[in-house]
């Protein structure tokens, strides 16, 4: 039996999930909650921000996020990812930086208009 | 130069952008927001990570993208912002401001909302003994020198504060590769949201010392080396129970305060429960025809929040500006903080001011499991709202019927706090 | 060679590089820091002191009246900020009346104008803020507060302007007596030598001259916390508040303006190792709040921002050491100068001056000396002072410190004066961007991006302060491995 509090929204239920119960998942607070609970102990996942160099724009920083949620194992190489990016003026909410991040079809995008 | 608005807005982060929209969508024609960085979107624009808007719009949302939908609104809407200006002084509802292209300029307006946000609590307001080093930041200003400007501010930190802020650099710097090494809480619990403990401590192995705190910073040019010590119920560091750890660099996530400079110098009253103005339901001030809302006012947990309140304050500030019955006598209700509550904003409430229902927000002191939020005339109980776990760190929301209001004998309301268990451990 | 090298830029090397450049003499100030004004001069109570307390006959005595008087010009002239408010030393009971009779005596002995006691309720309607419960006070009218630092600078300025050359990070590591009488001086940027060295090193100067071979001095390193508190407090008092001095004759805790309008609240006092020891320690800070409220009941302590600490520097000898060495011929000290040496420091360079000529160097005034010194404070300006600077300058229209409100333009001129500041603490001290209620949280990284913009170099090669204090470590997608 695993304690976990949910991350999906920001109540944070205090999850009970029986690995040996095919991870039935008790004290939620909604199905999100649920579908958390059985995931976060099988294929835990992240969506990430962080920001990549942009050039002509008024700051040197552009925000960026992954569009989907990225393996914890992975979040490493997700993260190498941006380190060679360079953008140029002007970006718009959206725009693919990196697209197919670790063959998952998650691209990182940019979530400010530059 | 002296130039004429019917509302101006001091403050062009999520609270003035939504103010300012809401000023123009209930009738406002002139709107002008005054913006001291050269971007709209305020302290948004740094805040990168995602967590926005999952009450507003239902979607979950980084600091940019939510800042971004109402600085779009803004513009359609033709809410005019000057940016890279800085508001001197007001004096009533005459605003001294100056920028580098237009100068010096005094702004007459119908109504006034004051929307500046806060600042943060920092080193020498909490007396941290020690070393004078470089790498002592507070987490906003490197949050700043990270997220905008592209720099990392050191190679292995230590936080100070479990605040959202701290848990959420924790993870910042982590991801760019620094080493976390501890974070440092002074209070039993974390004042942050449980899921990001897990995001932000948990997921990177980053211990969190609940009851501690740092007793002296220590390294000459730069920071070396921090002692933290164990504290008693009463906050006071337990001698022997130091700990050394080599760092290079402190965050210090230890409060925000509201930033009512201009506001204090303006003569408008200040809550001292809040250190925000004093406001009306409809988050006017005791001054008529000035307005405040967001962080200003009390520091909120989710900028959702803020956006409702401020469309509050934009929609009474468009409908001051517009009404000619400027002189009017109301009947005021006080709120007063009851047991276990620290404050309540608003603070007054004037009853024909208020339509079907009126929100009072508020923070309880201290974590409880479960317990009845009561509202008082005198010893009479109004009504009363159960909750289930209630902490510091989360602004709570009541919402009074106005034909309660009505019942009121005397001219105070009383929001207290009765428990069922006591503090959570 | 120089005529004169001085040793040390505090207020002192910095007065007496300004009062030599009043003469026709090539004159170099070695400096270990990296700005000037960097040890005691910044971290000390800003007071220039009446003058009652020094030892009766004292050269303390003599300078410190002496200097207050000359520091009222030499403010007006170059700028300098600086008020006049009086000096109240409170008394409870009969010892402590007892003490400031003796003051009183000292105070009309060093020629100290207009000093004298007053009974409680004089002293209460002069200053509602003392504790009600005191019996008498001293009064002593001729003091002032003082922004010391920008004291020192101003006057280093002006030394440069008229031909004075100021080298930082010019630590003296050896110092060689040659056959001609000059000196050879070794500095961590080069060798210098000299006709004449005068050492004014603050808390380093025993060390200082022991290089020539002087062994008698030994430096006493006495640290002081003090507290600032908000301007909220800033007005809380008008004056100087001292307690009576306790029995080892120790000033106590005073509590005074700043004329940045903040309050100041300290020092204690405590032995420390290293003369540049800037820390603050707990719970010595705490006993200061006690202390404080016992002078002044009214102050807020809920309302610091900040605290400092600084070393004074001092030797075993009780008085200022003002002398040419007898040991070595040429080399002067100007030793010693803890509590009044602020106020004493134009007085200090006026002595310096006159040992030099009775050493044999010829002073010739100058034909032409700059002698004034204008800042442009853009928070001071009125209305319409501030739209025309804006106009001939749109840098002033843009606020980088809102605590502050200091401008961009203010900034960039500071970068362009004589002794340039390069870090963002010079600026601090020049500018007073990063001294508000903020402390530099929301202006600090603008004026870090300015003052790369302005001396050309990348962001992380900007410092806070001394040699050292990197504030970035490396731009971020260029860091060390991820430690998930």
């Amino acid at each position: 039996m695993t304690d976990l509090i949910c991350i999906v929204c920001p109540k944070g239920c205090h999850l009970q999930v029986d690995e040996e119960n095919e991870y039935r998942v008790t004290n939620f607070g909604c199905t999100r909650g649920e579908a958390y609970g059985k995931k976060e102990l099988t294929d835990p996942t992240r969506v990430l921000t962080s920001v990549v160099y942009i050039r002509g724009a008024a700051h040197p920083c552009c925000p960026v996020k992954t569009s989907g949620a990225v393996p914890k194992p992975q979040i490493r190489e997700a993260m190498a990812m941006l380190k060679s990016v360079r953008l140029d003026a002007p970006v718009r909410i959206g725009d693919v930086v990196v697209s197919d991040v670790c063959s998952k079809g998650i691209d990182w995008v940019v979530t400010k208009d530059m | 130069m002296t130039l004429e608005y019917d509302i101006v807005v001091v403050g062009g982060g999520p609270a003035g952008l939504a103010a300012a929209c809401a000023a123009k969508e209930n009738g406002a024609k002139r709107v002008l927001i005054l913006e001291r960085d050269s971007e709209a979107g305020g302290i948004l624009n740094q805040c990168i990570h995602n967590g926005f808007g999952l009450h507003y719009f239902k979607e979950e949302l980084t600091g940019p993208e939510y800042a971004s939908r109402f600085i779009k609104k803004a513009h359609q809407l033709g809410v005019e912002i000057k940016l890279d200006t800085m508001v001197l002084s007001i004096e009533g509802k005459t605003i001294c401001a100056v920028n580098a292209t237009e100068g010096l300029m005094e702004i007459r307006a119908g109504a006034v909302v004051l929307a500046m946000g806060c600042r943060e609590r920092t080193r020498g307001a909490i007396a941290i003994p020690g070393d004078r080093p470089a790498g002592i930041f507070t987490a906003g200003t490197a949050q700043r020198y990270i997220n905008v400007e592209g720099w990392m501010v050191g190679k292995r930190v230590v936080i100070l504060g479990s605040g959202d802020i701290g848990l959420i650099m924790a993870r910042r710097m982590t991801l760019e590769g620094a080493k976390v090494l501890a974070c440092i809480e002074l209070c039993p619990y974390s004042n942050g949201l449980n899921r990001n403990i897990v995001q932000c401590l948990n997921d990177y192995n980053i211990p969190l010392f609940l009851s501690h705190t740092i007793t002296r910073i220590i390294g000459k040019h730069r920071v070396e080396q921090v002692i933290i010590s164990e504290v008693g119920t009463d906050k006071k560091p337990i001698p022997g129970t130091e700990i050394a750890i080599d760092c290079d660099t402190v965050l210090l996530s230890v409060g925000l305060i509201p930033e009512n400079e201009l506001t204090r110098a303006a003569g408008i009253p200040i809550d001292s429960r809040t250190n925000g103005a004093l406001v009306y339901e409809n988050m006017e001030t005791e001054v008529p025809g000035v307005f405040s809302c967001g962080n200003v006012v009390h520091v909120h947990d989710l900028v959702d929040f803020v956006t409702a309140e401020s469309q509050r304050a934009g929609k009474a500030a468009a409908e001051y500006a517009k009404s000619t019955e400027k002189v009017e006598s109301f009947r005021i209700l006080s709120i007063k903080n009851g047991r276990k509550v620290n404050y309540t904003v608003p603070q007054m409430i004037r009853r024909e001011k208020v339509d079907k229902t009126v929100d009072v927000f508020f923070r309880v002191n201290n974590v409880y499991s479960g317990g009845t939020i009561r509202v008082l005339d005198g010893i009479t109980e109004l009504c009363h709202f159960n909750r289930e776990h209630l902490a510091p760190g989360e602004m709570e929301k009541i919402t009074i019927p106005a034909v309660l209001l009505d019942k009121v004998s005397g001219d105070e309301l009383t929001v207290e706090l009765a428990v069922r268990e006591e503090m959570k451990q | 060679m120089y005529d004169v090298i001085i040793i040390g830029c505090g207020v002192v090397g910095a007065a007496t590089a300004y009062e030599l450049s009043k003469y026709d003499l090539s004159v170099c100030v070695c400096e270990r820091s990296n700005d000037v004004a960097n040890g005691a001069t910044k971290a000390n109570s800003a007071i220039l002191h009446a003058g009652f307390d020094c030892p009766i006959g004292s050269l303390e005595a003599r300078l410190n009246v002496e200097g207050v008087k000359l520091a009222k010009e030499i403010c007006e002239k170059l700028d300098v900020e600086r008020r006049e408010i009086p000096t109240f030393v409170l008394a409870f009971d009969d010892r402590e009346m007892g003490e400031i009779k003796s003051l009183y005596e000292r105070g009309l002995a060093n020629g100290v104008p207009g000093v004298r006691i007053i009974e409680a309720e004089e002293a209460l309607r002069l200053e509602p803020g003392l504790n009600p419960n005191l019996k008498a006070a001293l009064y002593a009218p001729s003091s002032a507060i003082v922004n010391p630092w920008e004291y020192a600078i101003a006057m280093a300025e002006t030394a440069v302007r008229n031909g004075t050359e100021v080298k930082l990070c010019s630590a003296v590591t050896a110092i060689e007596k040659m056959m001609d009488g000059a000196f050879k001086v070794a500095t961590e940027t080069g060798i210098f030598e000299a006709k004449y060295v005068i050492n004014a090193a603050g808390a380093f100067s025993a060390d200082v001259y022991a290089l020539v071979g002087g062994n008698d001095l030994r430096q006493t390193n006495f640290c002081g916390q003090y507290y600032v508190l908000d301007k909220s407090q800033g007005n809380i008092i008008n004056s100087v508040v001292f307690p009576c001095p306790d029995e080892h004759g120790f000033k106590g805790v005073l509590i005074s303006p700043t004329v940045h309008g903040n309050l100041i609240v300290g020092p204690d006092s405590y032995e420390v190792e290293n003369g540049d020891c800037v820390a603050t320690v707990s719970p010595m800070l705490e006993e200061l709040k006690n202390q404080g409220h016992r002078s002044v009941p009214g102050i807020d302590f809920s309302q610091i921002i900040h605290e400092y600490a600084g070393v004074r520097p001092n030797t075993q000898i009780p008085d200022f050491i003002i002398e040419e060495s007898k040991l070595c011929p040429h080399f002067i000290n100007l030793a010693g100068i803890k509590s009044p040496g602020l106020s004493s420091a134009p007085a200090i360079a006026v002595e310096a001056a006159d040992i030099l000529r009775n050493c044999g160097l010829v002073l010739k005034r100058k034909k032409e000396f700059i002698d004034s010194r204008r800042r442009i404070k853009f928070r001071e300006l009125s209305s319409d002072q501030k739209q025309n600077i804006i106009t001939k300058n749109p840098l002033y229209g843009r606020v980088i410190c809102r605590c502050e409100t200091v401008t961009e333009g203010e900034i960039v001129e500071a970068i362009h004066r004589p002794i340039s500041p390069r870090t963002i603490d010079a600026i601090k001290r020049r500018c007073n961007a990063g001294m508000g209620r903020c402390q530099g949280g929301f202006c600090g990284p603008r004026v870090h991006e300015i003052l790369a913009r302005e001396l050309n170099v990348s962001p992380k090669n900007i410092l806070m302060d001394e040699q050292g204090s990197f504030l970035l470590t490396s731009p971020i997608k260029e860091a060390d491995d991820l430690d998930t």
